[in-house]
């Protein structure tokens, strides 16, 4: 079995005294781990860093072996990474939501959106909101995706102002005042057709409130898993970024 | 492949081929390195690995480890209170003793934070570390983390964790090593060793 692909590191552990098994999130073949032989050496090590996109070709004599990768440096990003504690706390995050993902399922679209967060995670004004459509993503593709388009109650699409905790769906304004303490707000960022706007700091919290309560929702509490304490501490990043 | 050796033997084997830097080949041949050298190697090696298990303990103070506590580090009236190099691994602290770049105190975290493997600031040595800083006498804390996505994620986060003490934190620069050539170096070490150039 052999394919070649591209692909942004995820994470890396090491095997054994020279070796590193290496986690990808690849265009066409998903997340996928392989084994990386001289992968701890000087010249590797950099290469095999969280947030650094390589070409790869991936070979087992099997397909359900875990293989081994042969790896090139497409795009180094992590030095630069290395600088804003916003982008590394972002790249923890960005991990941990993809390994929500089963392994070798592609997703294509994830893909593309990855590698465009991983290109903007220094930038705190743009990482934050980039994210939590990240985070949105990764609930539709895992079958929980919310409807923002339109009210669920009137069917309206403009003044969209909270999203149900149960359902997920958008509710007006007019509609959900009446009940605004029981529902979640929507930021106006996430409203469509309004994603080129840059949210403020309490906008950015209400969105990773909403996320992270339909994250914990549907993928962390029926996992038994608790949500990774870098998220906390990336906002917190974005937020004093955003003071500053 | 039935055993040429008794139990005692491939036991022996068995757990010297667990040692980093060794297979089960070089660890029969290690095994059988020590048989013959019995009275000059095997038995001393004995003795001192026993002897190691026996009086080897963790410095409740900085994390080193040491047969006495606190350890040879934090007794030795020589060095300077006043800056504490906080290192990852104990590894870590011989390198740096080894290259006698520092005459300071040491703190070793015992690992770097990471999301992806569920290490998080309580699975580190670092309620020690603020207690440590917040008590007095330290004005420079150097961290000596390795230039890695994690290591450098947990120097951010110390960082946040002392900004309210006051005092100085620094880290070690990031740039071109010795012997190496810039052509290999990727695009961020350079634009790192470009910010941090100094003046000749």
């Amino acid at each position: 079995m052999e394919w070649r692909d591209e692909g942004i590191v995820i994470g890396v552990k090491r095997h054994g005294e020279g070796a590193a098994l290496l986690e990808l999130m690849t265009r066409e073949h998903g997340r996928h781990l392989g084994l990386v032989r001289g992968g701890r050496s000087a010249r590797m090590q950099p290469v095999l860093q969280a947030g650094n996109s390589v070409a790869v070709a991936w070979r087992a004599r099997l397909d359900e072996h875990l293989g081994s990768f042969q790896v090139e440096p497409t795009a180094q990003r992590a030095a630069r990474l290395m600088g804003s504690p916003a982008a590394l706390y972002g790249l923890g995050v960005l991990g941990a939501l993809v390994r929500l993902l089963p392994e070798r399922d592609p997703h294509p679209g994830l893909y593309e959106g990855l590698e465009v967060i991983v290109n903007a995670l220094d930038d705190p004004a743009l990482a934050g909101p980039l994210v939590v459509r990240f985070e949105l993503a990764i609930l539709q593709e895992l079958g929980f995706g919310l409807d923002l388009a339109q009210c669920a109650a009137t069917g309206v699409r403009d003044n969209l102002a909270y999203v149900s905790p149960k359902t997920g769906r958008a509710v007006s304004a007019e509609a959900g005042g009446p009940w605004r303490d029981k529902l979640l707000p929507l930021p106006a960022f996430l409203h469509e057709g309004q994603g080129r706007q840059l949210p403020g700091p309490d906008q950015l919290a209400a969105a990773f409130r909403l996320t992270g309560h339909f994250l914990n929702r549907h993928v962390y509490e029926p996992r038994g898993v608790p949500a990774p304490e870098v998220r906390a501490a990336f906002l917190a990043a974005l937020l004093a970024a955003a003071q500053r | 492949m039935p055993s040429i050796t008794g139990p005692e033997i491939e036991r022996l084997i068995q757990l010297l081929a667990r040692l980093p830097g060794l297979g089960p080949r070089s660890a029969r041949r290690a095994a059988l390195h020590l048989i013959k050298k019995r009275e000059q190697l095997l038995a001393p090696l004995a003795d001192a690995i026993r002897v190691a298990n026996e009086k080897v303990v963790v410095c409740s103070t900085c994390g080193n480890v040491d047969t006495s506590d606190p350890c040879v580090m934090c007794r030795d009236p020589r060095r300077d209170d006043k800056v504490l190099v906080v290192v990852e691994d104990v590894s870590d602290l011989w390198a740096l003793e080894r290259a006698q770049v520092s005459n300071g105190r040491y703190h070793v975290l015992g690992g770097t934070l990471s999301a992806l493997d569920g290490v998080g600031p309580k699975d580190l040595n670092l309620d020690k570390l603020l207690a440590r800083v917040t008590e007095g006498g330290v004005e420079e804390v150097i961290l000596a983390l390795n230039a890695t996505v994690d290591g450098q994620t947990t120097a951010h986060y110390v960082t946040d964790m002392l900004s309210h003490t006051g005092v100085k934190v620094t880290r070690l620069a990031h740039g071109v090593p010795v012997g190496g050539e810039l052509d290999y170096l990727d695009e961020g070490t350079l634009a790192a060793a470009f910010r941090q150039r100094t003046t000749l």
